[in-house]
């Protein structure tokens, strides 16, 4: 009995690595050029799909996909910003927000124009039902697989953040943008770069999520509040927090399914609302909105 | 005559809704140090903002080095070599003393500073250099900003109100550390509202009164009442 309701929550913190790179992209994002992009969760299934086709077209193994798909994405990234989303950023933050809801549409569309409204699955083989024992429980590799992903990719991207060039640039951004702009930095080349590195986690999201389940064009939203609420609960600006949500809320919903399977995403929703009314600004905030 | 370093001719701004800036002329030779005194209001800070780069200006008001540099953005006025100590300060607060002195040298221009310069010429800042910039005293953050204008290695430094909000011990300190920094074919405009601090270290010197030069002259020979009746507009 007691060891079922260690699996729920071990299995939720697996869980919680994936929810954890939905976020980080979002948490990378709005810490960067406070920009909150609703189209996020539709970039994580247009990754997915890409994922897909790669996978299909050229017979590799999904992990190996990643090698296109993420300078891929990451391309797709720095144009979108260049191209479309510094022309929505001011002292307003309504247009990014509307501009991104729009883009949200039209990819949502568009991926059901091209792959139609048919579930689809990644096919990684064996990676999909492998698994290990570890003290009486079994865990599955792919989840396991994918919490390390999460701590690598978290990992890189703290490490990017104060120990590169590029970080420093970030930060100082994130910070002034007028005084950035001083100091010889362009920030809208700036914030094509944060772009690109937000979408190229979000192609290491999105293709473990096409192993995990299957996807439509219509799940990203559900993706996007999921990110959100990672997001939310860990504190803004605070990568390792954004970790710690995603897992707060993996173990949330695991243990809600546990006791009623129905309840599955309303603990998860719960657990997020309890915490905003504890802690409003989260659990570990480094920046202020 | 050379041709002068920067060179502002009929430069007209706007600080939000409001013009703040009407015709201004204006030039600085190379090396030469200018002083900008005004009254609150008017237009110095918009004045900085406009030859940086923050605002846009129409075509042909600011030309720099023989160029027209009215449309450029702040960064490419940067690379071009003009460093503003802001007003205020406005030192990056997520980076160390170190990053922030690191970021000012972001252009990559070659010169005399370094961080081995900036931290000889305040030690403060070498023991402090792995602290958050904002954990400084005043003082030590003004040494901050204008040692992160230094790393830029500019042609033309401008100081926004360097002394404002500071212990006049501090202020003393800092305006005896300019003529070196300043020495080395630097030309500067230092915005000051401590006129007798600007009179000393500057060559000549230039009062705004709402939006328009209402005095120019050599800083050692311009009288005090010719200055007060420039600066509040009264006689």
């Amino acid at each position: 009995m007691t060891m079922e309701w260690v699996n729920a929550i071990v299995q939720g913190t697996l869980l919680g690595g994936l929810y954890a790179l939905f976020a980080a992209g979002l948490s990378l994002i709005f810490g960067v050029m406070r920009l909150v992009n609703i189209a996020h969760g539709d970039l994580i299934v247009m990754a997915a799909y890409l994922g897909l086709t790669v996978v299909s077209v050229l017979g590799i193994h999904p992990l190996l996909a990643l090698v296109l798909v993420v300078p891929l994405m990451a391309g797709f990234g720095y144009v979108l910003q260049r191209a479309v989303l510094n022309r929505t950023l001011g002292d307003d933050l309504l247009p990014p927000l509307l501009v991104t809801f729009g883009l949200s549409v039209i990819l949502q569309n568009g991926l059901l124009e091209v792959y139609s409204a048919d579930p689809q699955k990644i096919n990684a083989g064996v990676l999909e039902t492998a698994s290990v024992s570890v003290a009486g429980l079994s865990l599955g590799v792919l989840p396991l697989l994918t919490f390390a992903v999460a701590l690598a990719v978290i990992w890189g991207l703290q490490w990017v953040f104060y120990h590169t060039a590029l970080g420093r640039a970030f930060r100082a951004v994130s910070d002034n943008q007028d005084i950035a702009q001083l100091m010889g930095l362009n920030r809208r080349h700036i914030f094509g770069l944060a772009m690109a590195l937000a979408l190229g986690v979000t192609a290491i999201a999105g293709i473990l999520l096409g192993i995990r389940t299957s996807f439509d064009p219509s799940i990203g939203g559900g993706r996007l509040i999921f990110g959100f609420e990672a997001v939310i609960i860990g504190g803004l600006g605070n990568l390792w927090g954004t970790l710690a949500g995603g897992v707060i809320l993996g173990v949330a919903q695991t243990i809600g399914a546990k006791i009623d399977p129905g309840w599955q995403l309303l603990a998860g929703h719960i657990a997020f609302l309890v915490i905003l009314a504890i802690r409003p600004n989260g659990l570990f905030p480094r920046i202020s909105a | 005559m050379p041709e002068p370093l920067l060179q502002i001719a009929g430069l007209n701004a706007h600080y939000r809704d409001f013009q703040a800036l009407y015709g201004l002329d204006m030039t600085v030779a190379a090396g030469e140090v200018l002083a900008i005194i005004g009254a609150n209001g008017a237009g110095k800070t918009t004045f900085m903002r406009s030859i940086s780069g923050l605002i846009a200006n129409g075509s042909g008001q600011v030309k720099y080095q023989g160029r027209d540099i009215s449309g450029l953005r702040a960064d490419e006025v940067a690379a071009l070599g003009i460093a503003l100590v802001p007003e205020g300060r406005q030192l990056f607060r997520s980076l160390s003393v170190e990053e922030n002195l690191i970021i000012g040298g972001q252009t990559g221009r070659k010169g005399p500073w370094n961080l081995a310069a900036v931290f000889a010429l305040f030690p403060i800042l070498k023991e402090r250099r792995a602290v958050p910039a904002t954990s400084l005293s005043g003082g030590q953050q003004q040494m901050v900003a204008i040692g992160r204008a230094l790393m830029a290695n500019p042609d033309l430094i401008l100081f926004d109100e360097i002394s404002l909000g500071l212990a006049p011990i501090i202020i003393r300190d800092i305006y005896a550390a300019l003529p070196g920094i300043i020495g080395e074919g630097m030309s500067a405009m230092i915005v000051e509202q401590d006129i007798s601090k600007a009179l000393s270290v500057s060559d000549r010197l230039y009062c705004l009164q709402e939006g328009r030069i209402s005095l120019e002259g050599a800083s050692g020979a311009v009288s005090r009442a010719d200055i007060s009746r420039a600066y509040f507009g009264m006689e």
